[in-house]
């Protein structure tokens, strides 16, 4: 689409290309800057110590559902459909994957986050340690899958199921090719765009919060040795010397 | 910094010079611990009187038979700690290998709870005067410092010391269990029981435990982040704080159970061998402060590239012997010279010829490993108690310091025998009832000595020894001096700007200015969030917190109170009484966190909030 054919209203600008632009930089800049100013505070805060019968059922079922959704989010919008027709997975059966793999994925995470937020209310010493940055992002982000679902939910089976494949996945994409498009994202249906927006202010919140845990998913444990040696660290108390400080080094010159 | 791969990395050459590495190694002696628990105390004031770790005792110090501490943690069946051998004969931590690890990351399934340690908790202390009139004392009663309501008190780090609660909770000590489940013996079957028994004749002794600092940690094994690693130059086991991201593996990992999550910053910590200490040449806290001198630390020089092949032998009760042949003899020149070549500092190789450990463990053959069967090859040895042998031998009449009586003890009785052998030989009762024999002798040895009688050689010879050894054997166990029983090389800083660098660095500004935090100032995210505050600091904060707190959780005024113990009796100093409150005022008090350095002995501020408003503190006396 060209742009001289004719001006997306300022709403739109700002909502599909300003505002997903800010929250990505946002999700960046503040990773990068936890990261250097607070590894500390870089953790899970697992509560499992306090309380581990429910937790047992309710965090793998949501992490491992939430797992199955975000590889959903990427096939659904980063792999255009031309790619999946190209392989032979014709539009319904790819339909019919997405709602039956999605449902599975949708009802795991939505189980799992109901009883880890019951069981964060209910048993007392998990809920002494929950800060109100936590909650904040508890209301977050259960409203992002809340509204994700009753999103899918709507076009679905009270609908005759919408094609987001066609208008939010180009929109995606122009996003990460850094020629946003918000002309399609105007006739998305309310229910969609809210769950995008709202899944933007969680990316926004994202490194202000415990669930930057999930940038540091270890994989890299798969290909490490065992046991891990490390040499006396050479800094003294926790910074590295600041200049001037530097230990003394001889610097060998060639031809002694 | 440098990381590499471990032991396991390279392996299985012949005719190799040994990869000399140095470990920092600690014995204790059994026989001399009272259970006093001053290593808990003071290793606890040092390390863990923080907000989080209230239940996490490096050092702790354990009465046996019992439970121990977190309760059954030796239960390996159950908790699932340490490594196992493959059927091709490798290695593999017992709780899974790396794909089960982060299959189960969610929910770690053999995370001790923390009713399996303790429930934290203090007491109500405000209610000793805050209660009204009554004709009843007001108790102070405990209150959970996990909820912040009241709560029971049922189990401790200590709770079963010197067998209270008898044989109820001792019958739960899993070694005694393992001796019960024995098939290979009959006479073992029945020694669990028959303790129970003889509950009122049976042994006990003392075991303080600290981290193990294993030549093979499972801890280290199952960080999913590599967080935990072991230094190259002591062999210390130590956690980045800043790469542990809380996924709790290494709980489950250690087979002794010496990893503790700080449910507050949501970071494991675990013993560090008093690593500022020892890079200082000085003991561990726990060793300075005990009592009895009953620890030992010293070098001991080994082969990395030997340990993973010992710690696979095929046997369990031949990791004893295989761990021994880890070791590398430091007064060997061949030794020496690898050592050298390793970049290991002529004064280290020194000090590990003078090592008590060494001489311990490979000399005099006295100190045994705790739980070789878990294949960590822990270097943190005990010497076994003679006592509950000779007080039997005493009990029932007999001359406790006889040798033939003490030979023949240690053979008859089987019970403490068998439960020594079931902590340090994997249930092989050769390697105690050898070390026995040999206290035995030296007991038996000195004792003619101290009587004026002529020393005995044959006594030495029996335990295969001379005359010469038993008395230098007896100087080290029983009267070394502080510098014999801590041969401590400093850590090599020749950089020690670095020192100078700590001094500057922690300003007052750090201590109590305005860039105090830590748990008791929250970073932005929480009171997890920002960088770590060094432990020097954080106590400072603490004990100024506690010493201005009268309340389980600090009143929100607590910053214009006077701390009666700080108070020189001179003056009344504002503060000294409770402002008088307007009605509706409330008070505030977010100074904690900006309060300048002026507030002198007296901690004399300004109380109320108009005064705080109106009057801008600048740093008059």
């Amino acid at each position: 689409m060209s742009m001289a054919a004719a001006q997306p209203p300022v709403t739109d600008v700002l909502l599909w290309v300003v505002y997903p632009y800010l929250c990505a930089l946002v999700l960046v800049g503040g990773l990068i800057w936890r990261y250097r100013y607070d590894k500390f505070g870089w953790t899970t805060r697992s509560s499992q110590l306090y309380e581990a019968t429910i937790l047992r059922w309710g965090s793998p079922l949501f992490h491992f559902g939430i797992l199955m959704v975000l590889i959903g989010h990427i096939g659904g919008l980063l792999i255009p459909k031309a790619w999946t027709q190209a392989v032979g997975i014709s539009d319904h059966v790819y339909h019919l994957m997405a709602v039956f793999i999605g449902t599975v994925a949708g009802a795991c995470t939505l189980i799992g986050l109901a009883i880890l937020i019951a069981r964060r209310r209910l048993t007392g010493p998990v809920f002494a340690a929950t800060t109100r940055n936590d909650k904040a992002m508890y209301v977050v982000l259960a409203g992002v899958i809340v509204l994700g679902l009753w999103a899918t939910v709507k076009a679905n089976a009270v609908g005759g199921g919408y094609d987001y494949r066609e208008t939010i996945s180009p929109w995606v994409r122009s996003l990460f090719l850094l020629r946003p498009d918000p002309t399609v994202m105007a006739a998305v249906p309310t229910s969609f765009q809210v769950h995008i927006l709202a899944a933007f202010t969680l990316f926004a919140l994202w490194p202000f919060t415990r669930l930057v845990h999930a940038f540091s998913a270890p994989v890299g444990y798969l290909t490490r040795p065992y046991v891990v040696y490390r040499s006396r660290d050479p800094r003294g108390g926790l910074r590295p010397p600041r200049r001037g400080w530097e230990p003394a080094r001889v610097t060998r010159k060639a031809g002694r | 910094m440098r990381i590499w791969g471990g032991p396991g990395a390279r392996r299985g050459r012949r005719g190799r010079e040994p990869r000399v590495m140095a470990q920092m190694a600690m014995v204790m002696n059994l026989d001399k611990c009272i259970g006093c628990h001053t290593c808990s105390v003071t290793c606890k004031q040092a390390w863990t009187n923080r907000s989080g770790v209230e239940y996490a005792w490096f050092n702790n110090v354990e009465t046996r038979p019992g439970q121990g501490y977190p309760r059954t943690y030796e239960d390996q069946q159950r908790w699932q700690g340490g490594w196992v051998r493959t059927r091709d004969g490798r290695l593999k931590p017992r709780s899974g290998g790396r794909i089960k690890k982060l299959l189960t990351i969610f929910a770690n399934p053999k995370l001790p709870s923390i009713r399996d340690y303790y429930e934290p908790w203090t007491y109500d202390y405000e209610h000793l005067v805050a209660a009204p009139a009554s004709s009843d004392t007001p108790v102070a009663r405990p209150v959970s410092l996990l909820t912040g309501k009241d709560t029971t008190i049922s189990w401790s780090a200590n709770w079963d010391d010197s067998l209270a609660g008898g044989n109820e909770i001792a019958a739960g000590d899993p070694v005694l269990a393992s001796l019960r489940d024995r098939p290979d013996n009959s006479v073992l079957q029945q020694v669990s029981d028959r303790v129970r028994q003889e509950f009122e004749r049976t042994f006990l002794f003392f075991l303080p435990r600290i981290c193990e600092h294993c030549l093979n940690p499972t801890c280290a094994a199952a960080c999913p982040s590599g967080a935990i690693y072991k230094r190259a130059e002591d062999g210390i086991v130590l956690i980045d704080q800043d790469r542990c991201r809380g996924w709790r593996m290494c709980i489950s990992g250690c087979p002794y159970k010496k990893v503790y999550f700080n449910h507050r910053t949501g970071k494991a910590e675990k013993c560090t061998f008093c690593f500022p200490r020892i890079e200082l040449g000085q003991p561990t806290i726990c060793a300075e402060t005990c009592v009895g001198r009953l620890r030992y630390i010293g070098l001991m020089l080994y082969d990395a590239d030997a340990v993973a092949q010992a710690a696979a032998v095929e046997k369990e009760t031949d990791l004893y012997e295989a761990q021994k042949g880890v070791f590398l003899d430091p007064h060997d020149p061949e030794v020496v010279a690898a050592a050298q070549r390793a970049g290991i500092p002529d004064d280290w190789i020194e000090a590990a010829q003078r090592s008590p450990v060494w001489d311990l463990i490979m000399r005099y053959q006295v100190a045994l490993p705790l739980h070789p069967e878990y294949r960590t090859l822990p270097m943190v040895w005990y010497i076994p108690p003679l006592s509950p042998v000779v007080d039997v031998l005493r009990d029932t009449g007999h001359d406790g310091e006889d040798v033939g009586n003490l030979f023949g003890a240690v053979e008859a009785l089987r019970i403490p025998v068998q439960y020594l052998a079931g902590l340090f030989s994997a249930g092989d009762p050769k390697p105690v009832t050898a070390v026995l024999r040999r206290l035995a002798a030296m007991r038996a040895y000195q004792r003619r000595i101290n009587l004026g009688e002529p020393a005995d050689e044959s006594i030495a010879a029996t335990v295969g020894m001379t005359g010469a050894q038993m008395e230098e054997m007896y100087r080290l166990l029983a009267i070394a001096k502080y510098e014999q029983r801590y041969v401590i090389p400093k850590a090599h800083a020749e950089d020690a700007h670095r020192l100078e660098a700590l001094g500057t660095e922690c300003s007052l500004a750090k201590l109590a200015g305005p860039g105090a935090r830590g748990p008791y100032g929250p970073g932005p995210f929480g009171e997890s969030s920002g960088t770590p505050v060094p432990v020097g600091v954080e106590t400072f904060q603490m004990l100024r917190v506690r010493q201005s707190a009268d309340t389980v959780a600090a009143p929100r005024d607590k910053q214009t109170r006077v701390n009666l113990l700080n108070w020189d009796g001179k003056g009344r100093p504002e503060g000294l009484f409770p402002p008088q409150r307007k009605d509706g005022e409330r008070q505030t008090s977010d100074r904690t966190h900006n309060e300048p350095e002026n507030s002198g002995p007296h901690n004399n501020e300004p109380t109320s909030s108009e005064q705080e408003t109106s009057e801008p503190r600048d740093g008059q006396p």
